[in-house]
């Protein structure tokens, strides 16, 4: 170990400075006593900065560590830039999700787009090539004009920065509600696929060889991004704005080609995105997964600015910046690619034996820890849980007790509202910003279920969905949880394809309240036990907590992103009725759910009920008999029944696809007797539209599964959607 | 026959041009670096879609100074095909290689969409397998499409018959609707005089597949093949 002295011109180090660093009392005598002394100022910045939530996991991690995380298939799970999966033919998918929720609140262009670019990094530092980005998004009521000006402002932003690298984002999606006023959710995924065998893990190994920051020069944007991530929003907030990186997709698009050539020439040992907490980051994780010490000179990195102090460097935020591990000797050549690019490499600093993260300024030492207790020291915290009163009472509520609005006696006027609702309406104006077909592989884009990609040179294609439905987990943890994962199943069980496994964002308030906690715990466990029901385990993910702002924490909203394989392309099917004269079925039950569905919110206003239960083994057996049936060729259309319930579902087969509408005459009469309502609108889980030229065949496939419905008087026909069967003779159109 | 690609910084469009021509014309096809002076032997030079250069300053303005550009002028001059898409249609009308300009579409935003575009001159070395009037279908992906030009060149552009591909919709009318980006007289594409430089905003190798929705675009590339080879 070395002397370690403070800088001349650093602050002393004052409770209130410790306080402003985010740390707690107990967490600083934690430090002291690792260090065996006071930390210098540059310390303390380092260990807020990896000891905040955003990078320590410290609220979520024992929870997490919960989920199901292994298959056959699964070459990397959670713990790396990004999960992999084994898809054959020697390929694999590299594919994570990620928050940036709290920039996207201040400065939403800037950070959605930076959102944007840190997932896509984590993607191509694994050695994939990405393929599609995703979105899930959340905003408060589109009547409220920060909102509208946080909305464009977030879809401007990821626009423009995956079209001019040029992946194209395939699906997402938006959800409007009140909850979200003032912290709207910025979840963004990325999609890659590899050579199996070029798979590249951030582990710094072999003593002697350099480590090189390549890309982008270091600023003093985005100091303390990862803290600001890890606080509640707050009127001061705003004051934060310069923690906010600012992106540039053209120096990212030249990163990404010089990072995957730099990954092929076998030049390097290991890559890491700089992202959260920057190079401290970095380089202490690298550090951590390979055992191993380093030691970094903060006056060899460039820089873009003069003067910036080793505090400013470690913990800027810089966009489009990596941290390589290469080969000693190989420095030149590593050099030679980036310079190809127009990019520079430098050399700050190298792997050692001595088990020590050491930072020096020059020769003087300016920060040291020992060995990797930097990371693995943070402190674990496993708050109290239990449930908001509150919230119980709410789900506790008969949904049925609601009285009807007069307007209801004609289901159309209803099911009118429900298709103008801004969460179920087009999103058209949001993903025409966004180039869905650069790379030419995307055969479904925006608007389906699911995206579907297909994997040039392979007779495969792979379908990607983010999902979520926060109201469920709101009313219910435990079963929104389950939901969330289920329903993104099924989506891309919808588009033929098997689920394979699942990356999630987890966006919740703060977990220091006993009400968060619990959801958060309770929401996890849900995602579990659909997890392993539906053999999709998790490769990684994120944890976004403090999504809090003066009026109150956002719907505990558990993401889920969900990749499917889909063996053969003649098995690709859409969400949209495709011929004339097919039979429409309903795979699952009428159920008439209709706790926290999207009919109680629209039309009455209300988030009251149990949400949908959810059999996680049924939604297996439902995602069985649909794929075979599909395979079997008797599918010519899969619909998800989701928000809005059977009728919105019903209508969006027949818009959903503005070239060709169609229209269907469904009759109810012999099925049930729930009330129109319970029929039309509940959100009971479980559920697939299809047509069908061949129904007696999807009928066959699986006796002991209950198909329960709803062979159509005259199937698919022409413009108009008729409802036949309900009380009161109800003729929706 | 040879396809030469040019890759500029963020070019994104390139690879897919790429595949087009090898996968889909079954021809020869080689990336082309913007730092070298060298076309490698191509028969026609493809100026790929993307953001060359982040569209800094001005969308193809930089890119029209790489070096590269000095051999496509030259390839140009000399006769030789040059096919200009998206943002190869923007550097193509700064290098001074196409009239006119394109400029941020009359709605401020980025478009990606699917659009029909009406076959105007069906005797081109690019469009020779098209009919006249033929409505196709491709996506475009843009946020500065919208091309205008003087009223003279457009006059110019008219009576020469260089208007190559008009926003239409399904019926062929050339209407405000169909006009994703606000361009002048629902111009996609134009031709240079010489008949050998053609730019369009659309994305013909994007739309060489049954299984991604169109493959309208294939004839464009292969139109050029029965043209050069004869």
């Amino acid at each position: 170990m070395s002397a370690v002295k403070p800088r001349p011109g650093d602050p002393v180090i004052t409770p209130a400075l410790v306080a402003e660093h985010g740390l707690t009392k107990q967490e600083f005598e934690r430090l002291v006593g690792m260090l065996g002394r006071a930390p210098t100022f540059t310390e303390l910045g380092i260990v807020s900065a990896l000891w905040s939530e955003h990078c320590s996991y410290k609220h979520s991690r024992p929870t997490l560590k919960t989920l199901p995380t292994t298959a056959s298939y699964v070459l990397q799970g959670p713990g790396e830039n990004a999960g992999v999966i084994s898809i054959g033919d020697g390929l694999a998918v590299a594919f994570k999700i990620e928050s940036h929720n709290h920039p996207s609140a201040v400065e939403p262009y800037q950070g959605a787009a930076t959102g944007v670019g840190g997932i896509l990094r984590d993607v191509f530092t694994m050695g994939a090539r990405p393929i599609a980005m995703l979105n899930s998004l959340r905003f408060g009521s589109l009547d409220d004009s920060r909102v509208r000006y946080l909305f464009s402002g977030v879809v401007k932003g990821i626009g423009d920065y995956g079209n001019c690298v040029g992946i194209p984002t395939v699906a997402g999606e938006i959800v409007f509600d009140p909850a979200y006023e003032s912290n709207p959710l910025v979840n963004a995924m990325c999609v890659g696929l590899l050579h199996e065998e070029d798979l590249i893990r951030a582990k710094a190994q072999g003593v002697g060889n350099p480590i090189m920051a390549v890309g982008a020069r270091t600023g003093r944007d985005g100091i303390h991004g990862a803290s600001f991530a890890s606080e509640d929003l707050s009127e001061a907030s705003d004051a934060k704005r310069p923690r906010i990186q600012v992106g540039d997709p053209f120096t990212e698009k030249l990163l990404l080609e010089a990072s995957l050539e730099l990954i092929k020439s076998g030049h390097i040992v290991a890559i890491q995105d700089m992202g959260a907490a920057g190079l401290t980051s970095s380089s202490a994780e690298m550090a951590e997964r390979g055992d191993v010490g380093v030691t970094i000179d903060v006056t060899r990195m460039p820089t873009r600015e003069s003067g910036m102090t080793p505090y400013e460097i470690l913990l800027s935020e810089s966009q489009e910046r990596m941290l390589v591990v290469a080969k000693k000797g190989h420095e030149g050549a590593v050099r030679d690619i980036l310079a190809k690019w127009d990019l520079t490499a430098a050399v700050i600093g190298e792997v050692i034996s001595e088990p020590v993260y050491r930072v020096t300024e020059g020769d003087t030492v300016v920060a040291e820890f020992p060995g990797s207790r930097l990371v693995t020291d943070c402190p674990s915290y496993s708050p109290d849980a239990r449930e908001s009163t509150t919230i119980a009472a709410l789900r506790a509520r008969d949904p049925s007790a609601i009285a009807e609005r007069p307007e209801e006696g004609d289901p159309a006027w209803t099911l009118e509202r429900l298709l103008s609702a801004p969460t179920i309406a087009s999103k058209a104006w949001a993903y025409r910003q966004y180039d869905s077909t650069v790379r030419t592989n995307t055969v479904i884009g925006p608007g389906g279920d699911a995206a579907v990609l297909r994997v040039r040179g392979t007779n495969k294609a792979i379908a990607v969905k983010t999902d979520c439905n926060g109201r469920y987990v709101y009313l219910d943890p435990r079963v929104g949880g389950r939901i969330a994962v289920a329903e993104a199943a099924r989506n891309v069980a919808c588009t033929g394809a098997r689920p394979m496994a699942i990356t999630n964002c987890l966006n919740f308030g703060n977990p220091t309240r006993p009400e968060v906690f619990f959801q958060f715990k309770e929401a996890v466990a849900g995602m579990g036990e659909a997890c392993r029901a539906l053999g999709t385990p998790v490769t990684g993910g994120n944890v976004s907590l403090y999504n809090e702002s003066p009026s109150g924490a956002v719907y505990p909203t558990p993401v889920i992103g969900m990749v499917g394989l889909i063996d053969d392309l003649s098995h690709i099917t859409r969400a949209t009725f495709q011929r004339d004269s097919a039979a429409i079925l309903l795979l699952g039950d009428l159920g008439g759910e209709l706790g926290g569905s999207e009919y109680l919110a629209t039309i009455h206003g209300t988030v009251i009920g149990a949400p949908p239960r959810c059999d996680v083994e049924r939604e297996k057996a439902l995602i069985d008999v649909l794929l075979e049936a599909i395979r079997s060729g008797a599918i010519s259309s899969a619909h998800d029944c989701s928000d809005g319930g059977l009728a919105v579902a019903l209508a969006e087969c027949c818009i959903a696809n503005p070239e060709h509408e169609s229209g269907a005459e469904i009759d109810l009469s012999s099925y049930s007797d729930l009330s129109n309502r319970a029929i039309l609108f509940g959100e009971s889980q479980g559920r697939v539209v299809v047509s069908s030229v061949a129904p007696a065949r999807v009928l066959e496939i699986e006796p002991a599964f209950t198909i329960s419905a709803y062979i159509t008087r005259g199937g698919v026909s022409n413009a108009k959607l008729f409802i036949e069967g309900l009380r009161k003779a109800g003729l929706p159109e | 026959m040879k396809f030469g690609i040019v890759t500029f910084p963020a070019s994104n469009c390139d690879y897919d041009a790429f595949h087009a021509i090898v996968d889909v014309l079954g021809e020869e096809a080689t990336y082309l670096w913007h730092k070298d002076h060298d076309l490698q032997g191509s028969d026609v030079v493809i100026l790929p879609g993307g953001f060359s250069y982040g569209d800094y300053l001005r969308a193809g303005a930089i890119a029209r100074f790489s070096p590269i550009m000095q051999e496509v002028a030259a390839h140009a001059k000399a006769g030789g095909p040059v096919l200009g898409i998206c943002n190869g249609f923007q550097i193509a009308c700064e290098a001074g290689l196409l009239p006119g300009a394109l400029m941020r579409n009359s709605h401020l935003q980025f478009v990606s969409a699917e659009v029909r575009i009406r076959v105007e001159n069906a005797d081109t070395m690019f469009t020779n397998l098209y009919d006249r009037g033929e409505i196709l279908r491709m996506p475009v992906a843009h946020g500065d499409g919208r091309y205008v030009a003087p009223a003279s060149v457009l006059e110019e552009l008219e009576a020469e018959g260089r208007v190559i591909f008009r926003y239409a919709d399904a019926a062929g009318t050339i209407s405000a609707d169909a006009n994703p980006n606000g361009s002048e007289r629902n111009i996609a594409g134009i031709i240079s005089e010489g008949g050998n430089v053609l730019g369009l905003m659309p994305h013909p190798e994007r739309a060489c597949s049954a299984l991604l929705g169109s493959t309208d675009g294939a004839r464009l590339l292969e139109s050029i093949l029965t043209r050069v080879a004869a």
